[in-house]
């Protein structure tokens, strides 16, 4: 190297003012953000799943509850689901609930990988054989919201749906 | 080499150039192969079903062309163009051969019967498990031994710059690594740390699985390791494009380097916050606590920061650049960069946007409001702007002028390979626009969703438009592989005298300014693994001793 080389001691971590005000907006801003989600998700109750159960995909099927899948009422508009996702379809394949529910989701595989994402709700989640997911939605609007697999499980993927009806008239 | 002199540019040598152009051959060939399979899917999304009449090359199934796509695109065409390019990056840099040639060129072999090893199965319809492959869908072992030989294969071309610069480093104990060696060398350095989740996978539970020794997986920790690989992987692609935007770019347009230092301390912010940020893939995942996966989502703003350090150093080089050149005013000066070389305007619009990739990178990245977006056509309208633009946009700049530059040739029709740019920007903004928009109404990625039942009708004018913004990319790509496949077998050489040059950037401060712990491994790579054993540890403990192989194998 050339003898006029700056040396070790004139060596200084370089920045424009302009670049540190840049990184200072830079931090403020993902600071910001990691507050929001955070308020978001654990005060204000927008929550990503969590760990639940452990089952075994192979015998999951065979025993309560969710060798009977479907809806269960715990009365004052709280319901539950266990459903049962397979290739290619979801059990039960139909729920219907009155419009002011609160509907918890259990969703478990009994072979590979599926998706559960209830449209127009904040209910989107990974199935997993060998574990549940667990979600919960309020319900006040009627309608139909179909609920699809969006985790690629094979060949006929893409007809792996069912559909949550909301009645309008409920007895709340 | 205990010389005092400043020494001349190194070039390249015959046997150099032509290491470094195989990987180019496999890489634009499996980009070619790989990119017919993408406007098929998304043809078939409007209704046009274009498989059918692939039955006769039994390329008939939909989830087949996908596994292809994937494959080919985002991990074969990036994997050898990044090789080669490091190669480049760490022999003109260092300016001195690879220490080990041997070493190198069995790493590119390897990886090369890798493909091959892989490809087989997947043509074959064994392997329509896409590039995720999750268990338990089952695909044949070849499938997952050769990706193994492709990963061990790159690891091993990356020991062989460790080697080259650890040599070069006992003859120059005092100097600056050069800095498109140094983020040659970060970049490998990530990728062998990065893949030992997709390692422990592959062979602890897959190929055991598939050999038929064991009765089944464990799939939730099976996508744990996964995603301790998958997200740094997407700075393994990455961050050669930055080498450029850094260190080339900025010489192509006439200017330099705005800030060394700044360039450095991104580097390193992506070795050490890229591996441990892996459960933001995970966040709607059941088995991990949401204090966990809260704890990478904030792990995932962090390294979000590096890439707005770029923003701005990449910007003010441009802007250094184009004041040289002439230009003014607050956004007048961005008329003044050189947009009439292909190789420019390729990264320029690369960069562009990459800043709409960036946003909805942080939208990903930001635990519930993911709930929205998780698994829908949201996610690859986003990484088709990050790795198929960002990444791919930029490999094709760096290569209007790598390749004249190894072949000794001119670049055929420059005036297309500007058009083509230009219509890969056009048609991802149209195609990628129209994905992230079906994500927010809710449409499933990689589904064939011209059969799904579910489909309501205010999806199909966004659906016309993946399929309008699929043709346009095909055009691109077929005039790109065309302009290379021509440029490459042309009789016409370059007059003496006017070889393409490798473009290396001065920096606008002499990098022996730059504070030593900005050059130094040791801190770096304690922190990085210290990080990851913070983030990692405790669940990894957790997972793997509550691991259970109950979960039998199924076929797609």
């Amino acid at each position: 190297m050339s003898t006029d080389t700056p040396t070790e001691e004139t060596a200084s971590f370089h920045a424009d003012p302009y670049e540190r005000k840049w990184i200072m907006f830079s931090l403020v801003l993902l600071a910001a953000f990691a507050v929001t989600v955070a308020v978001a998700g654990f005060a204000l109750g927008f929550q990503v799943p969590g760990d639940e159960t452990r089952v075994d995909p192979r015998t999951v099927a065979d025993a309560p509850p969710w060798s009977q899948p479907g809806l269960r009422d715990l009365g004052n508009g709280e319901y539950e689901v266990y459903m049962l996702a397979q290739q290619y379809l979801f059990q039960p394949r139909e729920i219907r609930v009155p419009a002011g529910s609160t509907v918890t989701f259990y969703v478990t595989s009994v072979d590979v990988q599926h998706g559960f994402k209830l449209q127009d709700t904040n209910i989107n989640m990974q199935i997993v054989p060998g574990h549940v997911s667990k979600l919960t939605a309020e319900f006040d609007t009627p309608g139909e919201y179909p609920y699809i697999c969006h985790e690629y499980c094979g060949v006929a993927h893409a007809a792996m749906f069912g559909s949550l009806i909301v009645e309008a008239g409920g007895d709340s | 080499m205990t010389t005092l002199q400043p020494q001349p540019t190194y070039q390249l040598t015959g046997q150099e150039k032509r290491f470094i152009g195989l990987h180019l051959v496999v890489a634009i060939f499996a980009l070619a192969v790989g990119s017919i399979f993408g406007p098929l899917q998304a043809f078939e999304w409007s209704g046009l079903d274009l498989y059918q009449y692939l039955e006769p090359i039994g390329l008939d199934d939909y989830y087949k062309g996908l596994t292809a796509h994937g494959v080919l695109n985002a991990l074969v065409w990036t994997t050898f163009f990044i090789t080669g390019f490091l190669t480049l990056t760490t022999i003109v840099g260092l300016k001195r051969p690879l220490r080990y040639p041997a070493l190198n060129r069995a790493g590119f072999w390897l990886m090369v019967v890798g493909l091959v090893m892989a490809a087989v199965p997947i043509l074959a319809g064994w392997a329509s498990v896409l590039y995720t492959f999750y268990p338990p869908l089952e695909a044949s072992w070849a499938f997952y031994l050769g990706l193994t030989f492709v990963v061990v294969g790159s690891w091993i071309e990356g020991y062989g710059f460790f080697f080259t610069y650890l040599a070069w480093r006992k003859e120059n104990p005092d100097t600056r690594t050069p800095f498109i060696t140094f983020g040659g060398l970060i970049t490998m350095a990530l990728w062998q740390i990065a893949t030992l989740g997709i390692a422990v996978e592959i062979l602890t539970m897959l190929l055991p699985f598939a050999f038929g020794l064991t009765s089944g997986t464990d799939p939730e920790l099976g996508r744990t390791f996964f995603w301790f690989t998958g997200h740094p992987l997407v700075y393994f692609w990455l961050l050669p494009a930055y080498i450029s935007w850094y260190g080339m770019l900025p010489k192509q347009a006439g200017g330099k380097l705005f800030s060394d230092s700044l360039a450095r301390l991104a580097f390193w912010l992506f070795l050490l916050l890229s591996v441990p940020v892996g459960f933001h893939h995970q966040f709607v995942d059941p088995g991990i606590p949401t204090g966990w996966k809260y704890i990478h989502a904030a792990l995932t703003y962090g390294v979000a920061f590096p890439s707005l350090l770029t923003l701005f150093t990449v910007v003010a080089s441009l802007e250094y650049a184009a004041h040289r050149r002439g230009g003014s005013g607050l956004f007048g000066w961005i008329r003044a960069l050189p947009w009439n070389d292909p190789s420019v305007s390729a990264q320029l619009l690369a960069g562009i946007l990459f800043m709409f990739g960036g946003i909805g990178g942080i939208t990903n990245a930001s635990y519930d409001v993911n709930l929205v977006v998780h698994n829908t056509a949201w996610i690859p309208g986003h990484f088709h702007l990050t790795v198929a633009t960002a990444v791919t946009l930029s490999f094709m700049g760096i290569s209007y002028w790598l390749v004249p530059h190894l072949t000794g040739k001119p670049l055929w029709k420059p005036r297309w390979a500007l058009i083509q740019t230009w219509l890969w920007f056009v048609g991802m903004i149209i195609f990628s626009n129209a994905m992230h928009v079906l994500g927010l109404l809710g449409a499933p990625r990689r589904t064939e969703l011209g059969t799904a039942p579910y489909v309501p009708d205010e999806w199909n004018g966004h659906l016309l438009r993946v399929s309008i913004g699929g043709a346009i990319l095909l055009v691109s790509v077929t005039m790109y592989v065309v302009t290379m496949i021509r440029t490459a077998a042309q009789k016409e050489r370059v007059a003496a005298g006017g070889e393409v040059e490798i473009p290396v950037a001065e920096s606008l401060r002499d990098p022996q300014l730059t504070p030593l712990w900005l050059d130094s491994w040791r801190p770096w790579i304690i922190g990085t693994v210290l990080l990851i054993l913070l983030a990692y540890g405790p669940q990894l403990v957790e997972q793997i001793s509550n691991a259970s192989l109950s979960s039998p194998g199924f076929g797609p």
